[in-house]
């Protein structure tokens, strides 16, 4: 067994989206290796409840890393020190004792605090919403081998799916960009004959939404691939721009009414 | 808050069109860095003439200045001009949005992927742009060039590039192209659409090779001139 760890906290601690927010100060004592980050912050609140102080408010959800809900940036890096690894998945055994971490919530003017570090990610939903969708004839289910499709493909389709919605490249990226993320939304239905009708509609609906909920813009830094804790790769953005280029240059405006059999 | 007042942009923000959008502000500053980094190039073999004499430099300037019956360099002109315009729109357009992304910084914000020729694209743009004027009135037009001479422009070149100060600061210009070319030349292609496995590592080999050659090859003139190889 290994030691406990006693560790300094520095927590960004915020009452709502209209105050201020300042760093407190907090020990940690007597943290387990064998803990998750998570489960440290709660040892954490247990003594601030017992104080009678208010206990720090963060996301979580499943802590089993599939659910992309718990947010926060450990010492500089979404999601802290490990490569691919969310928040609830990190165990304290990557700290030595002694340590001091800071612990801010997602930075971005489209993800305003909520409470210290839970931060709104309504944008997402807004940019899924926009467009992340498909039309599906319902009826009973086809066979599942009637429509041919390309390992290659249902692969590339879902590698991009594995993205969790966490908001961690946006939280890496220096100018707050959503671009992987809405890339690894675009391409996971991109990629499949079922996302094909609404393919050049999809990538302008969900960038045009991206836009309006002011995120930045991909400046290629590279940030957000080395952040993803689902390994979503920035090749993503390349094909949504491609996409991109493609529909804004063959896009008709809505024609009314049908011509067809009248 | 920002969010557009938590509703679906839709259908009347797809109107807003392409040169409104990022993505297709990023396709114009790719699309004009290409033409500014292809005319870099072909301005940096041009030069290479300066090795060959007075004779051959002069015979050079002379042929862009009558090509085309004289009209080839004002075409060159213009698509230059509409290049820098429409690029340095898109850069300052976007870097302010990208700054108003992120109101709030980080205590602690550690970059891991980014490098330093990346983050200071803006600063190295900026002094790319001064530089641009600057060169312009030195050896264009003359205004700033100690003794300038309409019919040679080899002897602006060399005596241009005397002065140490105008050498020095040429020199700090190309650094600058470097880094803005190190970056920008595969940071284009990511903008244009253009990755796949099998050639992304070509695409770091070559802006770096690009960026060598040019850059190199443009401080080698200053250097030759102040070491009296070029007089
Ligand atoms: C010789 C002149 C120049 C050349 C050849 C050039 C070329 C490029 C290229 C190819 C890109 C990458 C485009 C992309 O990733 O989408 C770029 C990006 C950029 N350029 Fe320039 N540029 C020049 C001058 C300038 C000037 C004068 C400015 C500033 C006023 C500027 C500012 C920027 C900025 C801010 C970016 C975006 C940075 C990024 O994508 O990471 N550039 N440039
Ligand atoms: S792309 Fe990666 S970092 Fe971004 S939201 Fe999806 S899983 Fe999180
Ligand atoms: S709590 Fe679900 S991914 Fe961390």
């Amino acid at each position: 067994m290994s030691k406990d760890l006693n560790l300094t906290l520095h927590v960004w601690r915020q009452k709502n989206a209209k105050c201020d927010g300042k760093f407190v100060e907090y020990p940690a004592k007597n943290i387990s290796p064998d803990m998750s980050f998570l489960e440290m912050l709660d040892i954490v609140n247990e003594d601030l409840i017992r104080k009678g102080e208010e206990p720090i408010t963060f996301d979580h959800d499943c802590r089993e890393g599939i659910c992309g809900t718990c947010s926060m940036v450990i010492n500089g890096r979404p999601h802290g020190p490990r490569e691919r690894t969310t928040t609830c998945q990190l165990h304290m055994r990557s700290f030595k004792d002694g340590d001091s971490v800071t612990i801010e919530p997602w930075r971005a003017e489209a993800f305003p605090v909520i409470k210290d570090l839970m931060v709104d990610r309504g944008a997402f939903d807004r940019i899924i919403a926009a467009g992340g969708f498909i039309s599906v004839p319902t009826g009973s289910p086809q066979d599942a081998n009637a429509l041919p499709i390309p390992k290659e493909s249902a692969d590339l389709s879902m590698d991009a799916a594995a993205c969790i919605g966490c908001g961690a490249c946006v939280a890496a990226c220096p100018n707050a960009s959503a671009m992987l993320f809405v890339s690894a939304k675009i391409n996971h239905l991109g990629h499949l004959p079922q996302g094909q009708p609404e393919r050049y509609l999809r990538v302008r609906d969900m960038i045009a939404q991206m836009d309006a909920e002011e995120f930045g813009t991909c400046t290629n830094h590279g940030e957000c691939e080395a952040a993803c804790p689902k390994g979503i790769k920035m090749e993503n953005i390349a094909r949504m721009n491609r996409d991109f280029i493609k529909a804004s240059l063959t896009y008709r405006p809505a024609t009314t009414g049908g011509g067809g059999a009248g | 808050m920002s969010v557009a007042e938590q509703s679906i942009a839709g259908a009347e923000a797809r109107g807003h069109g392409f040169l409104a959008s990022s993505v297709g502000r990023k396709v114009v500053m790719a699309a004009t860095g290409v033409v500014l980094f292809g005319f870099v190039t072909v301005h940096m073999l041009g030069n290479l003439t300066s090795y060959m004499g007075a004779e051959a430099m002069n015979h050079y300037a002379e042929f862009l200045h009558t090509m085309v019956h004289g009209m080839g360099i004002w075409v060159f002109r213009a698509v230059l001009l509409t290049a820098a315009g429409l690029h340095i729109w898109a850069a300052v357009t976007l870097t302010l949005d990208n700054m108003a992304a992120r109101p709030t910084g980080y205590r602690a914000q550690q970059n891991v992927a980014s490098t330093w020729s990346s983050r200071t694209m803006r600063w190295s743009g900026f002094i790319l742009a001064a530089f641009i004027v600057y060169h312009l009135l030195h050896l264009t037009t003359g205004t700033v060039h100690p003794n300038f001479n309409h019919a040679n422009p080899y002897a602006n070149f060399v005596n241009g590039f005397k002065v140490p100060a105008a050498a020095g600061f040429y020199i700090v210009a190309q650094l600058c192209l470097g880094l803005h070319m190190w970056h920008g030349v595969w940071s284009c292609t990511q903008s244009l659409g253009l990755a796949h496995p099998r050639y992304d590592s070509l695409r770091r080999t070559f802006a770096t090779g690009l960026t060598v050659l040019v850059v190199g090859v443009n401080i080698s003139y200053p250097i030759a001139v102040l070491t009296g190889f070029i007089h």
